[in-house]
């Protein structure tokens, strides 16, 4: 049940672009959402669609797996497309009782939905191929100019990393303490909105205690481990820019002149 | 009959990259009253396959069996399986959640919708039941020794009334002396209330004092299924698949194969002293 979320997942497999530094994959996909708001004409979308094309085959991650993420925001998809489609003023073309479509409305609608799918499945590639410690190790690096203004930039990507480390742990967990209150007769699917609230205490009160203890262990272990923060820490793997990585920005920033040349200046 | 397994198959992850198999053709009977050690390694499927006994697990393919009737029918009350199937997980810190033992071992007769009463009359009964000394009765659970802790948690699941008690790994992170006071305790929960017990372990040493039947579990499949003796005989397989026999058995095996007349299938130390006695004294 709870297995099923994909988004934000890690897809382990080996590619090329697993293998670029996570920096380049924070800033180019920063790139790609960007471009997505350049281009406003469907040859721009089309660019947008071949250039994700190919970084799917490039990541090798397979297109069933990305889509299968994609269902969790469905509904927002859904949402945001009909109160496009009906809200809009402009000329009307069909007209059901007091709901009419524009045609200015028909072209958002769709003009919102690609853009919404295509970003999401960007940034889903970038988090199916990097780990969420080289995430977060990508984004320490990235932010290191901060420093200067006192930005805790080591700490906050400390922090992000633990956190995201123990997603998988408390899902687990969440998994475990259900099927323990299961087996007691607990009933976490039926009942009202209060019943079902009530039911969940079971759930909460040893989530939070497993919590508490887990942060508590780790603090120590850290402690024990002589941990201090960011200040003349080296790295295992520290990350270097490899000749793949200009590659890769290369190819990105070819595409934003692409989708600039054709989205906004040819027509 | 109570329980019994038809050809289960449970694929983990299914139509995924990370598919794999942890259970591929169980076929069990457990009759009423046994008592039973499953063994196996971590990631032999034995806790797989205990929460297909209570359906917290619906089996890829095959079919379970309560009393006769199937039970991943959709018309089958799952909540009264679950009452007559008692599942102690593990870790007592994933169930217990309330301000006092007696409240905690309250939840699952509540649960069952009895009325306060009864409801309190049970969970009386389940604590006195487990040996829990009345002093901790309305103290926090969380303040309990690992050991009390797991006393409160087994009563919470016999308060009940159930007619299976399936413990998962009891003595698990227990010392010696809390390891055996638990095992004790269940042998007496078995010998007073009469009910089937299925012990998951991985260590034989635990349950070979204590159990009329051992099967053991190697890959998400049975490999053994027998009486303790006849599976210790098997104890050069026992340790490929990294499990061993008791200590005992390595004792008598050893002196058998020094040409002292015993026989070498004897399961407890107990056993095992009369019978090289009887040699002795001859």
């Amino acid at each position: 049940m709870l297995r099923d979320i994909t988004l934000g997942q890690y897809y382990q497999t080996d590619s090329i672009i697993h293998k670029l530094d996570p920096r380049v994959k924070i800033v180019t996909t920063l790139m790609f959402i960007v471009s997505l708001f350049i281009v406003d004409n469907f040859i721009g979308y089309i660019i947008a669609a071949l250039f994700l094309i190919m970084e799917i085959k490039l990541s090798k991650v397979p297109v069933k797996f990305i889509f299968k993420g994609m269902k969790s925001i469905f509904f927002l998809l859904m949402i945001t497309m009909l109160f496009n489609l009906f809200l809009t003023p402009g000329e009307a073309i069909i007209q059901i009782w007091k709901l009419t479509i524009t045609r200015e409305g028909l072209i958002l609608a769709i003009r919102m939905g690609i853009r919404l799918i295509f970003l999401i499945t960007g940034s889903s590639i970038m988090t199916l191929t990097t780990t969420p410690n080289n995430l977060t190790d990508g984004l320490e690096k990235l932010m290191n100019p901060l420093k200067k203004v006192h930005v805790p930039v080591h700490e906050i990507s400390m922090m992000m990393s633990i956190a995201l480390r123990f997603i998988p742990i408390l899902l687990e967990e969440t998994d475990k303490i259900m099927k323990a209150q299961i087996a007691r007769g607990a009933d976490f699917e039926s009942g009202s909105i209060m019943k079902r609230a009530k039911a969940l205490v079971p759930l909460l009160v040893p989530l939070f205690i497993s919590a508490f203890r887990r942060a508590n262990d780790l603090a120590m272990a850290m402690e024990a481990r002589c941990y201090r923060g960011g200040d003349g820490r080296t790295k295992m793997k520290p990350l270097i820019y490899q000749k793949r990585d200009y590659i890769a920005y290369a190819v990105v920033l070819l595409y934003i002149v692409l989708c600039i040349v054709i989205g906004r200046i040819l027509l | 009959m109570a329980i019994i397994l038809d050809h289960i198959n449970y694929i983990y992850d299914a139509d995924t990259a990370m598919a794999h198999a942890a259970l591929s053709d169980i076929n069990l009977a457990i009759p009423d009253g046994q008592f039973i050690g499953l063994i196996g390694h971590t990631g032999s499927g034995k806790s797989t396959l205990i929460q297909h006994l209570n359906g917290l697990v619906k089996p890829t393919s095959g079919n379970v069996y309560y009393n006769g009737k199937d039970i991943n029918d959709p018309d089958f009350n799952k909540k009264e399986l679950r009452a007559k199937v008692g599942l102690v997980f593990q870790y007592p810190e994933h169930q217990l959640f309330e301000t006092d033992c007696f409240a905690d071992v309250c939840f699952g007769p509540k649960n069952l919708g009895l009325d306060k009463k009864e409801v309190e009359l049970r969970a009386y009964e389940a604590l006195k039941m487990v040996g829990l000394p009345d002093e901790y009765f309305y103290q926090s659970p969380f303040d309990l020794s690992g050991g009390q802790k797991r006393r409160v948690a087994i009563a919470g699941v016999i308060a009940m009334k159930p007619e299976v008690l399936i413990l998962d790994e009891p003595t698990a992170g227990l010392d010696p002396k809390g390891r055996d006071e638990i095992l004790d305790l269940i042998t007496s929960l078995h010998d007073k209330m009469g009910i089937t017990v299925v012990l998951v372990s991985h260590s034989m040493e635990d349950v070979a004092n204590y159990v009329e039947r051992i099967i053991v579990m190697n890959k998400g499949k049975v490999m053994f299924d027998d009486l303790p003796k006849n599976v210790f005989a098997h104890y050069k397989e026992l340790e490929e698949v990294g499990l061993a026999a008791p200590q005992v058995t390595y004792v008598m095996q050893e002196l058998a194969a020094a040409g002292i007349p015993v026989t070498t299938d004897a399961t407890t130390i107990e056993e095992a002293r009369t019978e090289i006695l009887k040699d002795f004294n001859k």
